[in-house]
């Protein structure tokens, strides 16, 4: 299973799982939720941090939460 | 005229401030919460010809569940129906970009039985955004009334005062039913306490907050009654199960009542992403931002600031003219005049210094520097969250200590707060101005770069660096359970209103005048007070005494030598002279005198007395009414003669000044936001201590 980690720049996907324990709420606040599509804007050196673009909601998550996000590829 | 209770709640980024300020104008104000640190903002606006609200405006927050501070003090108000600021109507402000996103909260509001207004902010962007929206269908489906309205062009405001003053005709039912994550439960819930609201159960029962009528204790004792207990992460499954919930619903109710034109969405964000975060020209373009700030602050600041020095240097000059000679006037001309003179001349500094600061916030740059940032910080033991209170370092540490609560992870905040005090402050400017025009020359380098410029702004860099050093050296220290996360809004970016960086530079420099300003006009009077007096008759019949001398040793002088002796016989001999003295061979590997010895004791109050206290050392029985840059370029070192401030000095005390923990105001700020004496104590020996070996390092290679 991919997770947001292992997306590329302009690549979207939708949010299939998190994993609850390692997952903040404050990001499921903000739209990180199973069924909403994810679309990577811009990531820094080593993938760290990540600029997303959840459910239309422009957020930075550091690698190791998106790696806690598991999702499914949409398009290339 | 009647009075009602109106709070402002919403997103952070949503323009809530801009949406007060243009509610109460400049009739607001800043203070705190009681016991704790978390702003306060409050203002009285009038809503209609019979009826005033008086309207708080209330931290920024994305849901009731609170995870910070100052999530906490939102949350501990709207359940606590006997809080004197517990609002009759509250408003939720919302903008069009992020509609969905800011309705989260807003369900939640309306699942606890409070009137709401949804103010949609922002609403001038509509069209270029290619948003429309179905009004009547959305105030349907959310059960409220919606008011569009738009901070910056100031429209829209009346029909909002007209919802607030019908507040009792709006809906309290709720828009979103939650209970449907656990039904059983709920059910169980509402029978054990029939007369509350259920909602406002399930949030004591979910968060870690005190609440005053109803605490979690009650809930826990009829739990052993027969109500089944919840795990923790029991607790955070459902809260995750809500979250979902409640986003359905508002997926479904917008889809009913928005379209977006996709085409017209996108442009400005994108391209200035693309320059202002890239990989390489991001960095450069920040630390060019930078370097202009403070180019700006030095040139720009530079004439009020001459200006004012002079003024009250005259002032001082014209009091003592004109008054009848005694100690009154004394007091007046030698004490308190001077003590003023050496808060306002802060005044341009600090201004200059937060009109950038809250451009850069405003624009929503300061988010793009956390993103830049954070994979440096992240190794320092600091998070990109960290650039913004280590910024705000530079203004003044009190400030940013408390800037540093929007940073979720203990241990990064906890270091966070440790370093700050580490950054220039601009209660370091003055002493660092005036060190720097005595002992660097004012002559460019390549014909552009002023010596005294780079001087100053590699002390900023040394203060950072000192900063970022220390924070490392803790991370390799400390050890930590808790997990870190990092989550951080990307916000649109905006031209900033004036009005709002207006009321932002006018409060900050507002809270400096009348809170660090009423020290150190107490300390320069009681500085004066001890250099005027003596303990005995070598201060009060001084004269006899030099003269005494003079005859002793056969000595031809005129008048004016005379004086001078005297004057300085004086003031050796005064309570302060005495105390100086005292510690004279402390500071003496230095390069320091008594005298500055003084100055770097009384800076311990608050930095910038410094100034003032040279001031008032060098003023008290010197007749010539220069400006006291001119008088320190005048002392002379009385062991090894020539210039007291050389460079040997003048850069060992711009070192103590950089490194060592001189601020009771902060030490104090820290014990409250860390709950212990332990950190502020730790900073107060450490830095200080520091401070001084490098600085008697840096004066014995140099002297």
């Amino acid at each position: 299973m991919k997770s947001i980690a292992d997306l590329k720049r302009g690549q979207k996907a939708t949010i299939v799982d998190i994993s609850a324990e390692t997952i903040p709420l404050k990001l499921l606040e903000m739209g990180c939720l199973p069924g909403n599509e994810v679309e990577v804007i811009k990531m820094a050196q080593i993938k760290d941090p990540l600029y997303l673009n959840i459910n239309d909601t422009h957020l930075a998550i550091r690698k190791e939460t998106a790696k806690a996000v598991l999702v499914k590829i949409l398009e290339d | 005229m009647r009075q009602i209770n109106v709070a402002l709640v919403g997103n952070p980024n949503t323009g809530k401030t801009s949406v007060f300020n243009a509610l109460t104008g400049l009739n607001q104000k800043v203070g705190n919460y009681p016991g704790i640190t978390v702003e306060k903002k409050e203002g009285v606006a009038k809503i209609s010809r019979t009826l005033k609200a008086h309207i708080l405006d209330l931290p920024g927050t994305y849901s009731l569940n609170a995870s910070s501070l100052d999530e906490n003090v939102v949350v501990e108000l709207l359940l606590n129906k006997n809080d004197k600021d517990y609002p009759d109507v509250v408003v939720v402000v919302s903008d069009i970009e992020n509609l969905k996103r800011n309705l989260l909260v807003f369900t939640q509001l309306k699942d606890l039985g409070l009137p709401c207004v949804l103010v949609i902010n922002m609403a001038d962007r509509m069209d270029r955004k290619g948003i429309s929206i179905d009004i009547p269908k959305l105030e349907e489906r959310l059960k409220t009334k919606v008011a569009l309205v738009s901070a910056r062009k100031n429209t829209g405001f009346d029909q909002l005062k007209e919802l607030i003053a019908n507040y009792k005709q709006l809906s309290t039912e709720p828009c979103c039913d939650a209970s449907v994550i656990d039904k059983k439960y709920f059910h169980e819930l509402k029978d054990t306490f029939p007369n509350q609201n259920i909602y406002k159960l399930w949030l004591i029962i979910s968060q870690d907050v005190n609440f005053g009528n109803l605490n979690r204790k009650d809930v826990q004792t009829k739990k052993e009654q027969g109500l089944k207990t919840k795990t923790p992460s029991e607790i955070k499954r459902l809260q995750q199960k809500e979250i979902i919930v409640r986003y359905t619903f508002i997926n479904d109710t917008l889809k009913l009542t928005l379209t977006k034109d996709i085409n017209a969405a996108k442009g400005l964000r994108a391209s200035l992403d693309r320059i202002l975060m890239h990989r390489v020209w991001g960095y450069v373009i920040f630390a060019f931002i930078l370097l202009l700030i403070f180019q700006v602050i030095y040139e720009w600041s530079a004439i009020p600031m001459d200006f004012i020095d002079e003024s009250f240097a005259s002032l001082s000059e014209w009091m003592k003219s004109t008054l009848p000679n005694g100690q009154f006037t004394r007091l007046i001309t030698e004490g308190i005049i001077p003590g003023i003179g050496g808060i306002v001349i802060f005044i341009p500094q600090i201004a200059f210094l937060f009109l950038f600061i809250s451009i850069l916030e405003e624009s929503g740059y300061m988010s793009r520097v956390v993103f830049l940032t954070d994979r440096i910080m992240k190794k320092f033991g600091l998070s990109g969250k960290s650039i913004v209170p280590l910024v705000s370092g530079t203004a003044c540490a009190i400030p940013a200590v408390m800037a540093s609560r929007n940073i979720e992870n203990w241990k990064e905040r906890l270091i966070t707060i440790l370093v700050i005090p580490f950054t220039t402050c601009s209660a370091r400017l003055p002493v660092y101005l005036i060190i720097i025009a005595l002992v660097i020359p004012d002559e460019t380098f390549l014909g552009v770069f002023n010596y005294q410029g780079l001087v100053l702004l590699l002390l900023y860099f040394l203060g950072f660096g000192m900063a970022v050093f220390s924070a490392w050296l803790l991370h390799k220290v400390m050890k930590t359970s808790r997990k870190t996360y990092f989550v951080i809004e990307m916000p649109n970016y905006k031209v900033p209103i004036p009005k709002n960086v207006l009321i932002t530079v006018v409060d900050k420099t507002k809270s400096f005048v009348f809170g660090a300003g009423k020290i150190i006009l107490a300390i320069s009077i009681v500085l004066w007070v001890l250099a005027s007096y003596g303990p005995n008759e070598k201060f009060s019949q001084a004269e006899d005494f030099v003269k005494q001398e003079v005859k002793a040793e056969n000595l031809e002088i005129s008048q004016e030598e005379l004086d001078t002796k005297i004057a300085s016989y004086k003031l050796r001999h005064s309570f302060i002279g005495y105390m100086g003295k005292g510690i004279e061979p402390v500071v003496q590997p230095l390069g320091y005198d008594w005298k500055i010895g003084i100055a770097v004791i009384s800076s311990f109050a608050a930095r910038e007395v410094f100034v003032g206290t040279l001031a008032t050392i060098y003023s008290v029985g010197s007749e010539d009414e220069d400006t006291i840059k001119n008088r320190m370029s005048k002392e002379v070192n009385p062991v090894i003669g020539g210039k007291m401030f050389n460079l040997a000095s003048g850069i060992s005390l711009l070192l103590f000044y950089a490194f060592a923990m001189q601020c009771m105001s902060t030490l104090a700020v820290v014990k409250r936001e860390t709950n212990t004496w332990k950190w502020p104590m730790l900073q107060l020996v450490v830095m200080t201590g520091f401070a001084y070996i490098v600085s008697l390092i840096a004066y014995q290679l140099l002297k």
